[in-house]
């Protein structure tokens, strides 16, 4: 992966550029020196490293706009930065680049429970919105395994998702307003605390844009009343294909569960050695199913999801008992990644999305390929809606290992995109998938898309080395080409 | 205005779609785009110079209910796509609305014209709008040009959501000529509660309490007198209903919670299974104002504040969506009521009488304006279609 090749005068002016930033946020919301800036060199895909020219932290919107403005008049690129968890290097900084932080933006502003939602500042983490309704029985449903770290501003940007997402949706079926900052400095809100957009539906454009468009400021989130019970299931299968076959058969039985999580063996033995979280170390293929509601739909279903199991030759099959016991059985899934970083020195996640059907062969090319790459692959798996996350074991220290990785993680998602899946489903493009954007979208696809960020960004300073493989002028992608000469389909009616 | 002597082309490929869109933008000519054409009346348009409907672009393309998948094209009517999706016990959860009798028109609406609107119906509390089931689409842009965004399956986060920004686009960026659509498994049984004689203030009240509980309520509605009065539920007073679905041990369950935490509510009546299906249909389609000569308003507000909008304004009201839906007939001045909805941090958009939009200003109407012009530089989708004024 390379980024675009920085521009040496940005870099030489670092220190006017600094003190126009520290003219807009005075005191210590500037940061130059280059030990202030080690943290903020990589986000949470740590292969990549960059430092950038400053980090600015505002605390108002006011001071993000006119922080956007300045650079914006100036040719200044900015990446906008939550707090850094991102999986896809969206927070990657540029060389020739000020990184916008939005930690100090960490306030949630109005509970509202008439209307059923929240008013936060997008630096509030994705479990503070959570903590600060759930005395009162609510919580905010989508659930990334960051989210006691990761900001409501990033899950925004990313449109994250989470193990709950089959049931409750993404960030996108979460939201209801926000306010926005374009790289002009302009604040323009989008939505509010009705359902419905007016006009075109700009909020839902925002999510999951990766901090091209613009810099989110506040954030109307949809908080929900907790089910009354949750209970989990664990399964263990001897074969991955019982497992695979075990998701179709509860989504075909009109089941869907709140969380249907599927781990390999390789993760599975991770994950318990990790936590302790009584998960069958020998079964090829683990089962995690929630079933969340009233007591009695939980009883039902749970005895619904048992039988199906059986029949797909479930040789291990434990109900939580309490609370404590469900948390347990979450515990290992919710520490897949950090357990598999015990067992090697470095790890890539991957993010593909696949028909399920294809499961089985998906997993079966992965195998193939860890040892064509001679490098260990432990699968973790959102299976209710094919979100595949398979972590690439390798050691950076290792020259050539990186390399091997990406390529490996790059055989991988054109797997996906080829058996009718997607690059990603949750983690985002960034700059990992970057280059594979070809596989699923053509030179025009691309173009339309990029003429989305022209809309919002004409100078495409914000965020920019991001999501496109290239990113065109804005004024070249506007043109508008009038084909003349021969006429398709002589035999359509005309004017 | 619909002028019925332009010319109606019926295209049954994107190619031949791309070829007329190109060459209408070469000749600088306009297009009205249409499904089945039945909420053609909402909203003005300047004048078009041939109108396309998708009505042939109408083969089912894939189906795969166990990957809650459905890809069509966008002509498909919504009658076969219910039926498609009912036989295998399935459902699109947003619960579309076909508005045909409210706004007097004729013909059957099609999934791509549902989509183009973003229409939801009562299930839209708990299951989302239209734009949340919309997973993917091939269209053509109005440069001419054939594109695709999102995908078959239903996570993803590659590239931008541009079928977030096609549902309720009316027409004016693109023509869909395939989409992707989420479905899910329709509900076993379904139970409506039913409340009498609240005014709006205690309706909104209960509505509030129902939504805020564990029960998983799909449909919260209140009706004035006038609304209730029809079958199946003949009452000649105001009424409030709640709807509680999934299995059927969960629903009798839900059932008994949600009486308990309703008791100083008075009198609880309820609905099942035809009976109900039959009385969400109703407050679907808004049956109780079809007809009716005068203005019609939707006010898409905060729940907990819906009731009071229409308070605000004499006229008649009934309110969807826990509030968060008011349907309004009045005579009073449309910037009023534009006015009124705002200032409830809401916002209407009339299906008659006035115009359909409001006007945009500002940054926020600017980037609306640049938006349009990154698919349709030279304006020759639905011209004027999505233009308020006052």
């Amino acid at each position: 992966m390379r980024m675009p090749a920085p521009d040496p005068s940005l870099v030489a002016r670092k220190g006017e550029i600094v003190r126009a930033l520290q003219k807009i946020v005075p005191g210590e919301g500037v940061v130059s020196e280059a030990a202030g800036l080690v943290p903020f060199e990589s986000d949470g895909l740590s292969a990549y490293r960059q430092t950038p020219i400053a980090v600015v932290l505002p605390e108002t919107t006011r001071q993000v706009s006119e922080i956007l403005a300045w650079c914006h008049a100036n040719g200044v690129k900015v990446v906008p930065r939550g707090a850094g968890t991102s999986l896809s290097g969206g927070a990657l900084p540029l060389a020739d680049g000020v990184v916008l932080g939005l930690s100090k933006f960490n306030r949630v502003l109005e509970v509202d429970y008439a209307n059923r939602c929240a008013v936060v500042q997008p630096g509030v983490t994705n479990l503070g919105v959570t903590g600060a309704v759930e005395a009162q029985g609510f919580y905010y449903a989508p659930d990334p395994s960051s989210q006691i770290a990761c900001t409501i501003g990033g899950n925004v940007a990313e449109n994250s998702g989470g193990v709950h997402c089959l049931k409750y949706g993404l960030t996108t079926n979460n939201l209801l307003g926000c306010e926005l900052v374009l790289m002009t400095g302009e604040v323009v809100r989008l939505g509010g605390k009705a359902m419905d957009a007016e006009g075109y539906d700009l909020l839902g454009l925002v999510t999951g844009s990766e901090g091209l468009l613009g810099v989110v400021t506040e954030v109307t989130v949809r908080v929900l009343p907790r089910p009354e019970t949750a209970k989990a299931l664990l399964l263990g299968f001897p074969t991955v294909e019982g497992a695979a076959a075990t998701v179709g058969d509860i989504i075909a039985a009109g089941v869907i569960p709140a969380g249907l999580e599927m781990m390999d063996n390789p993760a599975i033995r991770a994950a318990e050695a990790f936590v302790g979280a009584g998960y069958p170390v020998d079964a090829a293929a683990l089962l995690i199913v929630e079933l969340d509601g009233p007591a009695a739909e939980c009883v039902e279903l749970v005895g619904h999801v048992r039988m199906l199991a059986a029949e797909r030759g479930a040789d291990f099959v434990k109900t939580s008992e309490n609370e404590s016991e469900r948390l347990a059985f979450w515990a290992g899934r919710k520490a897949a990644f950090p357990a598999v970083g015990r067992i090697a020195p470095d790890y890539f996640c991957m993010d593909g999305t696949i028909p399920r059907r294809a499961l089985p062969q998906v997993l079966g090319r992965i195998t193939e390929l860890s040892a064509e790459y001679g490098l260990g692959v432990a699968n973790v798996f959102h299976a209710g809606d094919g979100n595949l996350h398979p972590l690439i074991l390798y050691d950076a220290d290792i020259p050539g290992d990186l390399e091997k990785a990406e390529a490996f993680g790059a055989d991988i998602l054109k797997l996906c995109v080829a058996v009718g899946g997607v690059l990603t489903g949750e983690h985002g493009v960034g700059v990992e998938k970057r280059d594979l954007m070809g596989e699923m979208f053509d030179e025009t696809d691309l173009a339309c898309q990029q003429r989305v960020k022209c809309a919002f960004d004409p100078s495409l300073l914000l965020n920019p080395g991001k999501v496109f493989p290239t990113l065109h002028r804005c004024a070249e992608l506007g043109r508008v080409h009038v084909h003349k000469g021969k006429v398709a389909f002589p035999e359509l009616p005309r004017f | 205005m619909i002028d019925t002597a332009v010319r109606v082309l019926k295209p049954t490929t994107p190619e031949e779609v791309q070829v007329l869109v190109a060459e209408a933008g070469a000749a600088a000519r306009h297009i009205e785009v249409v499904g089945g054409g039945t909420k053609r009346g909402v909203g003005e348009m300047d004048p078009v110079d041939l109108v396309l409907s998708t009505q042939r672009l109408d083969r089912i393309v894939d189906y795969a209910p166990e990957e809650l998948v459905l890809t069509v094209q966008p002509g498909v009517r919504m009658v076969d796509v219910e039926k498609l999706v009912a036989a295998r016990g399935q459902m699109l959860a947003f619960e579309p609305p076909r508005w045909t009798r409210l706004v007097g028109s004729r013909g059957e609406p099609t999934l791509g014209g549902v989509l183009a609107a973003n229409l939801s119906g009562p299930r839209r509390i708990r299951a989302g709008a239209a734009r949340d089931h919309f997973l993917g689409f091939e269209a053509v842009s109005g440069r001419g040009e054939i594109f695709k965004a999102g995908g078959k399956v239903v996570k993803n986060v590659t590239g931008y959501d541009l079928m977030k920004l096609m549902a309720g686009s009316w027409g004016t960026l693109a023509i869909l000529t395939e989409v992707t659509v989420k479905v899910l498994p329709a509900p076993r049984a379904e139970t409506t509660l039913l409340l009498f004689g609240l005014p709006d203030v205690r309706a909104a009240e209960a509505m509030t309490i129902a939504m805020n509980g564990p029960w998983e309520v799909s449909a919260a509605a209140h009706l004035p007198t006038f609304a209730a009065r029809a079958r199946p539920l003949k009452a000649e007073m105001p009424t409030t209903a709640l709807r509680l679905e999934g299995f059927e041990a969960s629903v009798a369950a839900r059932v008994d919670g949600l009486l308990a935490a309703l008791r100083g509510y008075g009198r609880i009546d309820a609905l099942d299974g035809e009976h109900s299906r039959q009385f969400w249909s109703q407050v679907r389609e808004v049956e109780a104002f079809a007809g009716d000569p005068r203005p019609l308003w939707r006010l898409s507000l905060p729940p907990a504040t819906g009731w009071r909008g229409p308070h605000g304004l004499p006229g008649d009201a009934l309110y969807d969506w826990a509030g968060g839906l008011a349907w309004l007939l009045t005579e009073e001045p449309p910037e009023k009521v534009r006015a009124v909805t705002a200032g409830l941090g809401g916002h209407a958009l009339c299906l008659r009488g006035a115009p359909a939009f409001a006007a945009r200003a500002g940054a926020l109407g600017a980037l609306h304006d640049r938006v349009k012009a990154a698919f349709d530089p030279l304006g020759v989708l639905n011209p004027g279609r999505l233009e308020g004024a006052g």
